[in-house]
Parts: C-alpha cells; sequence; structure tokens
C-alpha cells in the first residue's frame, strides 16, 4: 500500500470517529501550547532580566587611557592621555555595537554650599548620555543637562541623594548654588536613588556636570596645582575669575616665567584629553564585537602601527555578563523540561486510546487482513493515524500557544517574545511522540491473527 | 489438477498441555467452476478447514496446493498477498467498516492490491459491482443506512474486486431472513455459472447446501460424505 492510500485510510478512520480524535489531540494539544508559551514567557522573561542586568551596567565598556611608562617606571594606568574627546564621538558615529558613549573628565574636590562642605566620591563631567549608558535616566526631580550645555561649558550640575543629605540636609537642592574650587554651579536635578554598586561603592555619592565646564574650569586649576611647571599654561586657561577670592588655592613655589623663558621652552601643544570613556553595548551578546569595533577605530585614529601595544584599555563587566547568561540560559531549560513533562504525558494519552482504538477496531483489522492487508500495512496504517493525530495535536497547539502568551501579553502585561525555534522544535517534537507512542500499539495491532480478530466481538 | 487440492491435511490447536486434534487428515479437492457447500455441525472443523483454504490459517501436516502452487508453509504477509489476489471472502455478519460508505467498502481491498490502477479506475470498478449487486443508487449509503440483504451484497461487491479465483462464503445467510437469503443465494449461483468463480459455501442448513453442486460432510475432523466431484453446474 502506497504512503498516499496509507494517509487516505488513517485520515478515513479518524474522521469515522471526530469526537474522540479531538479528544485524544487534546493532550497535545496541551503539550504544545505549554512549549510555545512557556518558551516565549521564558524568552519574555530573559529578556527582562536582560534589561535588569543592563541597568547594572552589564552592558558598560569603560575605555582607560593606558599606562605611562617613563625610564623604567610603569605609571599605572590612566597615566597616559591619549584619549580625547573626539574618540567618544567618533566610537558613537563608527561603532554599530555600541549604543551610547559618554566622555568622562574626574575629579576629586570639595563642594561648598553655605557652611557646610563635603567631598564626593564621583565627581565627573560627562554628557547627558552618561545617564543613558548607567540606564538612570529617570531623575528624582529637576532635569539633566543638555549637549548645548556641555558646549557652552555652562556651570550646572545635577547630585546624587547622598549629596542631598550630606550638603543640603535633604532639602530640595534644586535650583541652589555649590560652589566647586570657587566655580559657583548652580543644581539643576537630582539623581533617584541607586544605592551601593557590587563592589559596595555609593552610587549616589556622585555629581555630574559637564565634563567642558569640569574640564575647563574645575580640573585646570588643578593641574596647575599638581604640577608646578604647568603653573602658565594653567593660569592662561583660568577663565575663573572668582578664583583668587578665598585662600584655599596652593601657592606657586616657583615665580612666574616670564615671557622669554616661555619662548625658550615652549609647552608643547596638547590636546583636550579625557580621563575614560564610558560606552555600552547594544546588548551582552554584541559585547565582544563592541570591543573589536572600538579597538579598530582607536588603534586608527591613534596613528598606532601594528607592532605597537594599545594605548588604551577596554574593560568589560564579565561576571555580571557571565551570570546574566546563565540565569537566562537555566530560566529557559527549566521551563522546557516543565513543558517537556506535558508533552509526554499528551504522548501517553495518544498512546492509551490508539491501544483503545486497536482493540476496538478488532475486527475491522481481521477484515483488512483477510482482505489481504500484511502486517507491514497494518502497522503503517496505526502509525500513520497516530502520528497524524500528533500533527494535528500540534498544529492545534500552536494556535492556542500563540494565542495564549498573545492573552498573557495584553492581559496581564509579561513580556513574552515570539519564537520559531519552539514552533519548530514542537512540530518536530509532537510527530516523534507520535511514532514513539503510537508505536506499540500499531505493532500490537499488526501481530494480530486475523482468524481471532474476525472472530473478535 | 484441481483448483484447490487439499492432501491428508491435519491440524492441532495446542491449549496449554493439551493437543485438540481438530482435522485429522482431510483431503479434498475441489476443480476450477465448481459450487460446493461445505456442512458439518459446529465443532465439526469446518470453520478450521475454510481457514486453511482461505490462507488464514497454517495446517499442522499435509500438502495444500492452490492453483499450482503449494501454499501451506507460506508466511503471514506472503499469505495475505495470496488472499489479496485469489480469494474473496463473505462473511455471516458482513464486516462492512462502520461509518463508509459501500463505495469505500467495496474499493477498500484495492488499497492492499499491486496493481496500481488509479484511483478513477478504482472507483469505476467498485462502482460496476455496485451495479452487479443490485445497488447502483446505494453508493454513498453507510451500512447503517442499508438493510441486511443490502450489506451482504456489499460483502459481495467487495469480496469480487480482485477478480477472485475462489469465493469463500461463511454462512453467508446465518442473519438474513428467508427470502432474502434466496436472493443472495440466487446471486451466487449466478457468479459461478456466469462468471465461473468457484464457491465454497459453509453452512449447516442442508436447505441453502442444496444450492450448491456438490455438498461435503464434515464430521469429527473427517470428511464424512464426499458424493463425488459432479461436473459444473450448467443449467441456470
Amino acid at each position: 500500500m502506497n504512503w498516499y492510500g496509507t494517509l487516505k485510510t488513517a485520515l478515513n478512520a479518524l474522521r469515522r470517529n471526530v469526537m474522540r480524535t479531538l479528544l485524544t489531540t487534546l493532550g497535545i494539544v496541551i503539550g504544545v501550547a505549554a512549549v510555545i508559551t512557556m518558551t516565549e514567557i521564558g524568552n519574555g522573561a530573559s529578556i527582562a532580566i536582560q534589561r535588569t542586568m543592563a541597568s547594572m551596567g552589564a552592558n558598560t565598556l569603560v575605555i582607560i587611557p593606558g599606562a605611562a611608562n617613563t625610564g623604567g617606571i610603569n605609571f599605572g594606568f590612566g597615566s597616559m592621555m591619549t584619549l580625547t574627546p573626539q574618540d567618544a564621538d567618533a566610537i558613537s558615529r563608527e561603532c554599530p555595537s555600541v549604543r551610547n558613549v559618554a566622555p568622562i573628565v574626574r575629579a576629586r574636590t570639595q563642594l561648598v554650599f553655605g557652611n557646610r562642605n563635603y567631598v564626593p566620591t564621583y565627581l565627573y563631567g560627562t554628557t547627558p548620555s552618561f545617564l543613558d549608558i548607567r540606564e538612570w535616566t529617570d531623575l528624582d526631580s529637576g532635569e539633566m543637562f543638555t549637549d548645548h550645555d556641555v558646549r557652552n561649558a555652562n556651570k550646572i550640575c545635577i547630585v546624587g541623594q547622598t549629596i542631598v543629605r550630606q550638603l543640603f540636609g535633604g532639602e530640595s537642592p534644586v535650583g541652589k548654588e555649590i560652589r566647586i574650587r570657587n566655580v559657583a554651579f548652580k543644581v539643576i536635578g537630582v539623581l533617584r536613588s541607586k544605592g551601593a554598586n557590587m563592589m559596595g561603592m555609593d552610587q549616589d555619592d556622585i555629581l555630574l556636570a559637564p565634563w567642558t565646564t569640569i574640564k575647563y574650569r574645575v580640573v585646570a586649576t588643578s593641574l596647575s596645582a599638581s604640577n608646578q611647571s604647568n603653573t602658565n599654561t594653567a593660569n592662561t586657561n583660568d577663565v575663573t575669575s572668582l578664583s583668587q577670592l578665598y585662600p584655599n588655592l596652593q601657592q606657586n613655589l616657583y615665580p612666574a616665567a616670564s615671557a622669554t623663558e616661555q619662548a625658550d621652552t615652549p609647552k608643547p601643544i596638547r590636546f583636550t584629553n579625557v580621563d575614560q570613556i564610558l560606552t555600552a553595548a547594544r546588548s551582552a551578546v554584541q559585547i565582544p564585537s563592541a570591543i573589536h569595533e572600538m579597538t579598530m577605530l582607536l588603534r586608527e585614529n591613534h596613528h598606532l602601527p601594528p607592532s605597537d601595544p594599545d594605548d588604551f584599555i577596554i574593560r568589560d563587566m564579565t561576571e555580571i555578563t557571565k551570570s546574566m547568561t546563565s540565569t537566562t540560559e537555566m530560566i529557559t531549560k527549566l521551563l522546557l523540561c516543565v513543558a517537556m513533562i506535558s508533552l509526554v504525558v499528551g504522548g501517553i494519552g495518544i498512546m492509551n486510546i490508539m491501544l483503545v482504538s486497536v482493540t476496538e477496531r478488532t475486527r475491522e483489522i481481521g477484515l483488512r487482513m483477510a482482505v489481504g492487508a500484511e502486517p507491514g500495512d497494518i502497522l503503517r496504517q496505526f502509525l500513520t493515524e497516530a502520528v497524524v493525530l500528533c500533527l494535528i495535536g500540534g498544529t492545534m497547539g500552536i494556535i492556542l500557544g500563540r494565542g495564549a502568551s498573545y492573552v498573557i501579553t495584553t492581559v496581564l502585561h509579561w513580556p513574552t517574545a515570539a519564537s520559531i525555534s519552539a514552533i519548530v522544535v514542537s512540530v518536530v517534537v509532537s510527530a516523534s511522540v507520535g511514532v514513539i507512542f503510537g508505536f506499540y500499539p500499531a505493532w500490537k495491532a499488526s501481530r494480530l491473527d486475523p482468524i481471532d480478530a474476525l472472530r473478535y466481538e | 489438477m484441481d483448483l484447490i487440492e487439499l492432501r491428508d491435511i491435519q491440524k492441532t490447536y495446542h491449549l496449554g498441555e493439551v493437543d485438540v486434534p481438530v482435522l485429522m487428515g482431510v483431503s479434498l479437492s475441489v476443480s476450477k467452476g465448481e459450487f460446493m457447500a461445505l456442512m458439518g455441525a459446529s465443532g465439526s472443523g469446518k470453520s478450521t478447514l475454510m481457514n486453511i483454504v482461505g490462507c488464514l490459517d497454517h495446517p499442522t501436516s499435509g500438502e495444500y496446493w492452490l492453483d499450482g502452487g503449494e501454499i501451506s508453509r507460506l508466511n503471514a504477509a506472503e499469505q495475505a498477498r495470496l488472499r489479496n489476489r485469489m480469494v474473496g471472502f463473505v462473511f455471516q455478519t458482513f464486516n462492512l467498516l462502520p461509518r463508509t460508505s459501500a463505495l469505500e467498502n467495496v474499493m477498500m481491498p484495492l488499497n492492499y492490491a499491486r496493481d496500481n490502477l488509479t484511483e478513477h479506475q478504482k472507483r469505476e470498478r467498485a462502482v460496476a459491482l455496485l451495479e452487479r449487486v443490485g445497488l447502483a443508487d446505494r453508493i454513498d449509503h453507510l451500512p447503517s443506512q442499508l438493510s441486511g440483504g443490502q450489506q451482504q451484497r456489499v460483502a459481495i461487491a467487495r469480496s469480487l474486486i480482485n477478480h477472485p479465483q475462489v469465493l469463500l462464503a461463511d454462512e453467508p445467510t446465518g442473519n438474513l431472513d428467508s427470502r432474502t437469503s434466496e436472493e443472495i443465494l440466487q446471486m451466487f449461483q449466478q457468479l459461478n455459472s456466469t462468471d465461473g468463480i468457484t464457491i465454497i459455501l459453509v453452512t449447516h442448513d442442508p436447505g441453502i447446501a442444496q444450492h450448491a453442486g456438490r455438498t461435503v460432510y464434515i464430521k469429527d475432523g473427517l470428511i464424512a460424505k464426499n458424493p463425488g466431484r459432479l461436473e459444473p453446474r450448467n443449467d441456470t
């Protein structure tokens, strides 16, 4: 008997008892629907988890200048001044795997408000994209400074909750002025509380200002203080007219160089550098490609010959990324296990009904054998019936599962994500369930003795 | 050589430790085109003999020649192919597939045939046979919508679909009233005389057996009375 005849016979047999066919497939329908829904909820959950992990900084990549090495003495990472704001712009323009870029200029100095003073852990000059990279865009009050403020080096800042507590005694600081190294900054926003990071550092102990302001109005003066030979350069850059108001600047130990001296030993004109560049990859899987793209770009922009080592280093959050991947994998596997159990239960249901069906149709089997069906024909017929049952169940299950996850998304607002692989897997699995659980009843049918079968009551 | 030739057929069933001999050396020949009735009380072994003749069962010993071939040692699949090609069965309980139309019931054995007919040819052949048994207007009826006599006629059409050499009818009128029985028996006689199909009819009713050309009696596993072969009937 050819496959077409077998299929037709099987379909006719199933059509003869539509109600039982539908009830039999119910197990597989529910099983496949469970696989689809579980996988989609699982995908949605892992996307949600990835988002949470990303807010902890899992996708964050930090670029730090390399270590200066002079006369055999290594000054440690960050001692070379190789990163520029132009590097940051180039990365955001030319690296497709990078979601956002923010240059960072660090300072560590005193804040003064009224009669209080405080030194924050983080005093960062940056751009508005910093908050996007740290997933920190919803402010507690006020607003973030803009790119326009960065271009104009406006003297404004936003502060974290710890600074609000320490410097303002819990009152709203928005609109108030604090002084940083005698430069008056207007507070325009307060960050939402984020707590400590994984190393126990208080992330709320932070002040953010445009990097241009920190670089040219705050750090410039501190550079002159730390490096006496730069005094003149620093003084010429010093635009803070109020800088001599309070005697808190270090006195220059050496007299200022005269015009002749400056002409004799000209200072090399140095580009503006930044202390770090903070970037975020688009997703956890794109971290390696983001690192590769940025390395290539920076090496090219820094004119490094292939023989030279990188003059920068890119750090990623390997630990967080690893835990994120393993969590996601575990959730997917767990849900798949649960769904597989329901598929096996559905398969056993099919086997039971097929066994009942073989008993019930013993006379039919006997008749078919009497008119010339070989044992193989009978085996194929019942196996085909089981597989067709499972495939019908699988199709209905896919529709039901997609519907269920749609309902879950709209009613419960759980995130779900459609999965083609889940659909393919459940079709394959339901067909295999049909073959595996249909084989025993079909084999039993094919082993019947036609004489006994014909006489069966 | 005769179409059917049984030589010293013995059949013993093993029920646990006990051997139950059912056929104890049956020799019988049936020539082509004969209409033979096999009579016997229940338990006489006539059903077992029919199963062996119909290739549904193996004899314990003895030879069975069907159409010039010794077939008593075939395996299940070979037997099935032989039944499909050579033998048509008509049962007491009709054995039609429930919830399946008369036409599809008649076509069913063709699914297992190896002659690669197209769907259209199969259909044509089945329709012709249904017309022949007088059911042209009942082609799409389900068995539950047919009377007993009509169901048996569908069963006869089904048994003829592969042009068998032998038609085995096991109490074909057992479930029918006397008038319908008469119609069915006349149909057998007509098939025998016009188409030359060899028919073996099993019954325990002498009134039915007398429609056949020859009646063989079987008793306690042995041929009790064999009136000898008659020439195939030529009268109608």
